[in-house]
């Protein structure tokens, strides 16, 4: 039997026996669009999470005091308090390490800030104009801080639109007067979106100098210094460099530590494709149990086609042939199922994607080739025991049907 | 044509063996009609399908055109059912999602002629046998005659040599049984080996080698008289 012939047979089979073939197509397109899905999920979760690190950008180191050492027994729970990082370090390095295009220093506190006699409890981060230039951050209204010594303490402040929006209530915020404790500062600019870093929320911050916010809390050390590379400089060596200038100011001590979000991201990037792994396998389980039921639904057919192999048989088609239209037939149900389940998982994507635009849904190519793979995989194993068996049928008892 | 040598086949029907064909030894020659009558369970369709290559005996030999059948495995029996036999059966035996002629055009697909070729033979034989404008038909539109005929041109349409028909009328009223009967006549006459089972009488003894058989012996083999009157003889 010639192989347009072979296909034909099989198709018309298909096609004719409708609802068998509905079955089958529906539970390979469910467990193929279930793979499409998860992976989706897992690749854009994955994505989204890549995403919201994105902005520190590969050319940014942070730096933060103490150091990860492991040493016998338990680490000491205070008192080993390693030297603080002060201003006079990150004017040093700016002078020293050529690699750093510049340097925010980080305080971190939070305080009440009050307007008229309203007052919020909210983050207030005391750090220099450098800040929103290496966070990207944009502003919605007004300028950036401006700050002509970092060492001294200036009166401007930049708020988060939520602050604005809570504290404000409509009132004008450029060149508004807040308290922030004891002191006062005055509005320059307000915050555009949300701007997440470090799990703390910025709509709802208040950003001022370095110097007002050591002084509002009481400290000499910073919390972080973020540093942005120089382009052209490579992050790995710029790294080093800090750590040798801050180990020289510590008396020879090492005892701050610097990341760089590349190592950060690999580590993140390495559990999410892991996890999309993960969750594709669960995909390929009902893929899995969509073989069985071709197995199921081939057995069953066979046996509603014993009489019609028989007849095969008498006009002449042998073993190899029977077996090659039953397997055929699933293979290319399996085929069909794979497309239109495919089809199916990349439209509920796109739905989802209307519906969570910030999430970036997308099917890994080895997913959708894979699953595709599988459930044809699925077709040709599974249907392959019970087409061997009807091909084994005695012509004259499947005619029968003894 | 077809040598049958002390063939036999033994069923089991449940705790007993039944003998279906019990040292069956059998000559025809090409072009030869005969019919097979007998009691149910005489062994009449065991020996159909032993000589469709259909099933296979315990012992003996079968020779198909000086062809040693019985050494043969499934794979070349089923090339030389394709080549040389055809089968009308009783109960049609038409695959339903099929249409007439796509049922008829069955063998030759199977076989590798292309559709071109498949089309001009399966017209040229629907028109011989009166089904010209069935083609698009399924078998459950057509009638029981209708689809007997269907089921001959399917038979036929390799041009095999052997014509094998189990009950050919017996799902038929006794006008489109007439029909089909008058059919595979004119095939025999065309030079086709037919052979025929029934329980039939009147269908058997249009036969011109009739064949009895009783619990898997053939106890009868006799030619008909010739039409002539009882006088002529002396």
């Amino acid at each position: 039997m010639g192989e347009r012939d072979s296909l034909l047979f099989c198709w018309q089979s298909i096609t004719r026996y409708r609802f068998r073939s509905a079955m089958i197509l529906l539970a390979i397109g469910f467990g193929v669009a279930a793979v499409v899905v998860l992976t989706a999920l897992g690749e854009g979760a994955r994505r989204y999470v890549l995403q919201e690190f994105a902005f520190l950008g590969k050319d940014v180191l942070v730096m933060f005091p103490g150091r990860n050492e492991t040493t016998g027994g338990l680490p000491p729970v205070t008192g080993a308090a390693a030297r603080d990082i002060t201003l006079a370090d990150v004017a040093v390095l700016g002078r020293r390490v050529s690699g750093l295009q510049q340097s925010a220093p980080l305080v971190l506190g939070s305080a009440a800030v009050s307007f008229q006699q309203r007052s919020r409890e909210v983050i207030v981060l005391g750090t220099s104009a450098a800040f929103v230039t290496v966070r990207k951050l944009k502003l919605a209204r007004g300028r950036n801080l401006q700050l002509e010594d970092i060492e001294r303490a200036s009166v401007e402040c930049l708020i988060g639109q939520t602050l604005e929006r809570e504290l404000l209530q409509g009132e004008a915020a450029l060149g508004a007067l807040l308290r922030v404790a004891d002191y006062r500062c005055r509005v320059v600019g307000v915050l555009q979106g949300r701007g997440d870093a470090f799990g703390m929320d910025l709509g709802d911050s208040l950003i001022l100098s370095v110097a007002a916010a050591q002084r509002l809390f009481n400290t000499a050390g910073l919390f972080r210094v973020i540093m942005q590379v120089r382009e052209g400089y490579d992050p790995e060596q710029v790294k080093q460099q800090v750590i040798d200038v801050i180990t020289a100011l510590h008396q020879g001590e090492n005892d701050v530590t610097v990341v760089s979000p590349d190592a950060l991201l690999s580590t993140f990037d390495d559990i999410l494709t892991a996890m999309t792994l993960g969750v594709g396998a669960i995909g390929g389980i009902s893929l899995l149990v969509a073989g069985i039921l071709i197995m199921n639904i081939t057995v069953i057919s066979v046996g509603q086609r014993t009489e019609e192999i028989g007849l095969l048989k008498a006009l002449g088609a042998d073993d190899r042939l029977i077996r090659k239209l039953f397997v055929l037939e699933a293979v290319l149900l399996s085929v069909c199922g794979a497309v239109l389940g495919s089809l199916a998982g990349l439209l509920l994507l796109l739905l989802g994607r209307q519906l969570l635009p910030q999430v970036d849904f997308a099917v890994p190519l080895w997913a959708l080739f894979g699953a595709g793979g599988v459930a044809v995989g699925c077709g040709f194993l599974f249907s392959w025991v019970p087409a061997t068996r009807a091909s084994k049928l005695l012509p004259l008892n499947a005619l029968q049907r003894r | 044509m077809i040598e049958l040598v002390e063939l036999n086949k033994t069923f089991m029907l449940g705790e007993q063996s039944v003998h279906a064909l019990d040292q069956i030894n059998l000559r025809i020659d090409a072009g030869e009609y005969l019919s097979v009558m007998g009691p149910s369970g005489s062994g009449k369709s065991t020996l159909l399908n032993m000589l469709g290559l259909l099933d296979r005996p315990d012992s003996g030999r079968y020779l198909l055109n000086g062809l040693e059948t019985t050494a043969l495995d499934e794979t070349e029996r089923a090339r030389k059912r394709s080549e040389m036999i055809g089968f009308v059966f009783q109960a049609y035996h038409l695959v339903a999602r099929l249409s007439a002629r796509e049922n008829i055009e069955l063998p030759l697909m199977l076989s590798g002629v292309p559709g071109a070729e498949r089309r001009r033979r399966s017209k040229q034989v629907m028109e011989r046998l009166g089904i010209a404008d069935r083609g698009h038909h399924l078998p459950r539109q057509l009638s029981g005659g209708q689809r007997q005929r269907v089921a001959l041109a399917r038979a036929i349409i390799r041009h095999p040599l052997l014509l094998l028909a189990d009950e050919p009328t017996g799902n038929l009223d006794s006008q489109s049984g007439a029909e089909v009967v008058t059919l595979i006549e004119e095939l025999n006459r065309d030079g086709i080996t037919l052979l025929v089972v029934t329980h039939d009488l009147a269908l058997g003894q249009r036969a011109a080698r009739q064949l009895k058989m009783v619990d898997g012996r053939i106890v009868e083999d006799r030619c008909r008289q010739p039409a002539v009157p009882e006088s002529a003889h002396g």
